[in-house]
């Protein structure tokens, strides 16, 4: 599975970085059982193909797209099928051991990190598309499917799945649903919850349930809202029901270069406030545009402090009317270059620079860090500065690549970790970033989503209070806490425990004998 | 009521007017501040209190009643928007105020939250509470993706966030999800962030008659499918009356006249411009929400027709409405049971009279029941916010 990783997204050894696994083991309200016995209950219920235990093949598993957090799983499960699934899921609840889903492993927050002492399950060869409806708008999907292959396979219907994460080359629908995961064109379109419509799931009890309806709005609690986004801690998805959106009729492209990112930030706000909402609109800075030149050749204009890239689709008149309006915005701001795209190829050429951006770092840093923190729009040129302000500080280079649109930030931070310290000093700006996204009322992540990296920064956006209501849905479904332990809240809840402010009755009062005054 | 007598929120002796679907309270609290729903819920914890949450009172009978209802939370005073940021495309308001408020002041600056009023005088907390929505629900979403972060009361009165400020944001569970259609059972809504949309320059309805509603089946897909990117189809049927589609256009003064064009050959030359005001809901004491998936919308309003009811909803959604007085409701919805769930849906009762209520099984069959048992014993361990309101009992 390692060589799914085309984007070497990150240095495998940055120093200071904490160890979540001895986080997570410390931190468990009960100790639990052995794996040992999971790998005997299921020697003798799955074929033994699917089970891995080597060492040697275990360690393909030991990380995810987040590569300097490393745990070798106990034991590996190549479910073909749910019922696989289900029988892996069943065992370690049995037995009281962790588990721990993973799709193609693209995540960049560690979320399919392993557990040492657990099981890794694996549903990338779950992997067929079981129904395209176009007069449904819906496919039904196993969770090991490929997130472009949905569109590929709508397209001809003339739909497609919307969520458009930069990796939906190899990322898989099952790690979507996980993550929410988001992409360029969810200014528009929204998230991964919002093309969702139902999921099989295998609980954290071994149990298989139908979560949602074809049609939307299903009865009682959104439990599926919930599942979507908690990062593998409520269950595995075996499969998924999404919606298919129509394809536009027209899609019109724009890159238009600018002095300084205060101007694309201008342009922005500008294009937003006339109440356009265009499918994306993506910034890059000088550093991030150096980058991309030297990896892709994208050919952005000569000299631009800045860069945007603003797409609009729809119907054409619509089309035509928002992007004379979109180019008049960039002019008025100070773009001093445009270039419009008008076929899918000058589209891909645009995009290219854009796409390729977080591996083009790579180029021009033997290290880096990819951060991603989330800004009220309005806040982005007092943020940018700020950064720019921490770098020349702290003397760490700092790329930015964002979803300008909605305020979604991906600094590149960059580093050599063969020169000492530099590896703390650039954790040490990211973080700071986050705390930045913070101060403005922002979240510490925008689609990586929480996992094992960002776990200790949830307190800094919640209470304790708020940490632990949340924790409660976590209780429901996964009482025994196996489901991916460690990720997203740094502390876990006791499931046994009853709310904190929550005061017992005397006995006497409880049995109407009494008021208590 | 010991904790109760000893807090500062306004407290008042309930009266035959506070009854909720006929079981009346025996106390309302009127907070003005979150700290004091806060001090509400926990007092009423302390003294063992079953609780109902009021906001306008427009919708507090949908669902089964309360088995116990003891106090009435009204949060009607709890009425504030408290932040409006045009540039951010976000507004945040108190659970108890009106969503025309809500509307009114972004409005001025061009936008709105992209939700239609069904029912009139919903507050933001009853949006909440119920997941209402119309006609927008196909081109903007529903409540559930219009929320992005919500402060509640827990059942113990502990304030608790999710979500936040920002649209896009991953951090934690996204607890929003599980309040919103919850009718006040896990927690009370204290306030909410909603994502905004720009009110578009432009909006023209088309409407175009079939004879029935079965009959329009061709013309709902052929409107659902365009490339045109209707905001709306909606279809409106009632007994011996030819079924109406409805197609919303918004966007640009010159755009939305050139797909008015198209949409028109679509269509068909009877499809002409009208003027529909505000979606609401159709007239009747028994209302009923069906959904159902997109190819099936026909069949099932043909279905509900056929029984006596009056339908309007989003056939590019899935998601419609019928009501009617004097029907055989039982009948009518093992009938409608039967009709949704073959297009993958499910039909539900949100309201009608209580004795007839208590007749059928108003919510019907329930998709991970037992996992939402385990959720409300986590938010709500002994059951005191509106119990057995809600599916299963619960």
């Amino acid at each position: 599975m390692s060589e799914q990783h085309s984007d070497p997204r990150m240095s495998p050894t940055t120093a200071n970085s904490p160890d979540p696994q001895d986080n997570s083991q410390e931190a468990q309200p009960t100790a639990y059982g052995s794996v040992q016995a999971v790998i005997e209950r299921l020697r003798a219920s799955l074929p033994a193909e699917i089970l891995v235990t080597d060492r040697t093949s275990l360690r393909t598993y030991e990380c995810d797209g987040l590569l300097h957090y490393r745990v070798i799983p106990a034991l590996v499960v190549l479910a073909r099928d749910a019922e696989h699934v289900r029988t892996a899921v069943a065992a370690c609840a049995a037995e009281r051991v962790p588990f721990v889903a993973r799709g193609s492993g693209t995540g960049l927050s560690g979320g399919a990190l392993p557990h040492a002492d657990g099981v890794l399950i694996v549903t990338s060869q779950l992997r067929e598309i079981r129904s395209v409806s176009p007069e449904d708008q819906r496919a039904v999907v196993d969770p090991g499917v490929i997130n472009l292959q949905v569109s590929e396979a709508a397209r001809p219907l003339g739909y497609y799945f919307a969520p458009d994460p930069s990796s939906q080359q190899i990322c898989s629908v099952g790690g979507n649903v996980a993550e929410n995961s988001g992409g360029a064109h969810c200014l528009k379109y929204g998230f991964t919850t919002t093309h969702v419509l139902a999921v099989d799931l295998v609980t954290p009890e071994g149990e298989q349930v139908t979560l949602g309806t074809t049609a939307p709005d299903a009865p009682g609690y959104d439990l599926l809202g919930a599942v979507v986004g908690s990062e593998g801690t409520l269950g595995v998805a075996t499969s998924v029901t999404v919606r298919l959106t129509r394809t536009p009729e027209d899609v019109r492209t724009l890159l238009a270069g600018f002095r300084s990112v205060e101007d694309a930030g201008a342009a922005t706000s500008a294009i937003i406030g006339s109440g356009i909402v265009p499918a994306a609109i993506e910034m890059m800075d000088a550093l991030a545009i150096e980058a991309a030149e030297a990896a892709v050749s994208c050919g952005y204009p000569a000299g631009a402090g800045a860069v945007l890239v603003v797409e609009v689709d729809g119907p054409t008149e619509e089309v035509e009317q928002e992007f004379a309006l979109i180019e008049e915005h960039c002019r008025a701001n100070g773009s001093f270059e445009q270039r419009v795209a008008v076929d899918d190829a000058e589209r891909a050429a645009v995009w290219r620079g854009r796409k390729s951006a977080f591996a083009a770092v790579g180029r021009i840093s033997p290290d880096y860090i990819v951060q991603d923190g989330v800004i009220p729009r309005t806040a982005l040129s007092q943020v940018l500065r700020r950064i720019e302000e921490l770098s020349a500080e702290r003397g760490v280079r700092v790329a930015n690549v964002f979803h300008a649109g909605d305020g979604n930030l991906h600094p590149l931070v960059l580093f050599d970790d063969s020169v000492e310290g530099q590896g703390e000093q650039a954790e040490e700006v990211s973080g700071a970033i986050l705390d930045l996204c913070l101060e403005h009322g922002g979240s510490i992540t925008g689609e990586h989503g929480v996992g094992s990296d960002k776990a200790k920064h949830m307190p800094k956006m919640f209470t304790a209070t708020d940490l632990d209501t949340q924790q409660m849905v976590r209780c429901a479904f996964d009482p025994a806490g196996i489901a991916n332990p460690g990720k997203v809240y740094p502390t876990p809840r006791l499931c046994g425990e009853r709310p904190g402010r929550r005061a017992e009755p005397h006995p006497a009062q409880a049995a109407g004998l009494a008021e208590v005054f | 009521m010991a904790a109760l007598d000893g807090i500062a929120a306004d407290l008042r002796e309930a009266t035959d007017a506070d009854a909720v679907d006929g079981v009346r309270p025996s106390v309302v609290a009127c907070p003005t501040t979150e700290d004091e729903v806060s001090e509400v819920l926990a007092a009423a914890a302390a003294d063992r209190l079953t609780v109902t949450v009021r906001g306008a009172g427009s919708k507090l009978s949908w669902g089964m009643p309360p088995a116990s209802c003891d106090l009435v939370l009204d949060l009607s005073e709890l009425d504030e928007v408290i932040e409006h940021q045009p540039g951010d495309l976000i507004v945040s308001a108190r659970a108890g105020t009106p969503l025309s408020r809500v509307q009114q002041v972004v409005a001025e600056h061009g936008q709105r939250l992209a939700i239609d009023e069904l029912v009139p005088g919903t507050t933001v907390g009853g949006l909440i509470a119920t997941n209402l929505s119309g006609p927008l629900r196909m081109a903007a979403g529903g409540v559930r993706d219009l929320v992005i972060g919500v402060t509640v009361a827990r059942a113990d009165g502990a304030l608790a966030r999710s979500g936040g400020k920002v649209v896009k944001n991953v951090a934690g569970y996204d607890m929003a999800k599980l309040i919103i259609g919850s009718f006040g059972t896990l927690a009370v809504v204290t306030q909410a962030y909603f994502r905004l949309h720009p009110i578009p320059a432009a909006q023209q309805w088309l409407t175009i008659e079939a004879p029935s509603a079965g009959e329009a089946a061709d013309l709902l897909a052929k409107a659902v499918h365009s490339q045109g990117v209707p905001s709306a189809v909606e279809i409106s049927a009632a007994p011996g009356q030819p079924a109406t589609v409805a197609v919303l256009l918004a966007g640009t003064e010159r755009g939305v006249e050139a797909r008015i064009g198209r949409i028109r050959e679509l269509l068909g030359p009877s499809c002409q411009p009208a003027d529909l005001g505000a979606a609401r809901l159709p007239e009747g004491g028994i209302r009923l929400k069906l959904t159902s998936k997109l190819s099936a919308v026909a069949e099932v309003t043909q279905a509900a027709v056929d029984l006596g009811f009056s339908v309007r909803g989003s056939a590019g959604a899935g998601i419609l409405h019928a009501a009617a007085d004097n029907i055989d409701l039982p009948h009518a919805l093992a009938r409608l049971r039967e009709a949704t769930a073959a297009a993958g849906g499910a039909a539900v009762v949100l309201d009608a009279p209580t004795d007839l209520k208590r007749t059928v099984d108003v919510w019907g069959p329930v998709g991970g029941l037992e996992i939402m048992r385990r959720v409300k014993d986590q938010f709500d361990p002994d059951h005191r916010l509106s119990p057995g309101r809600f599916v299963g009992g619960i």
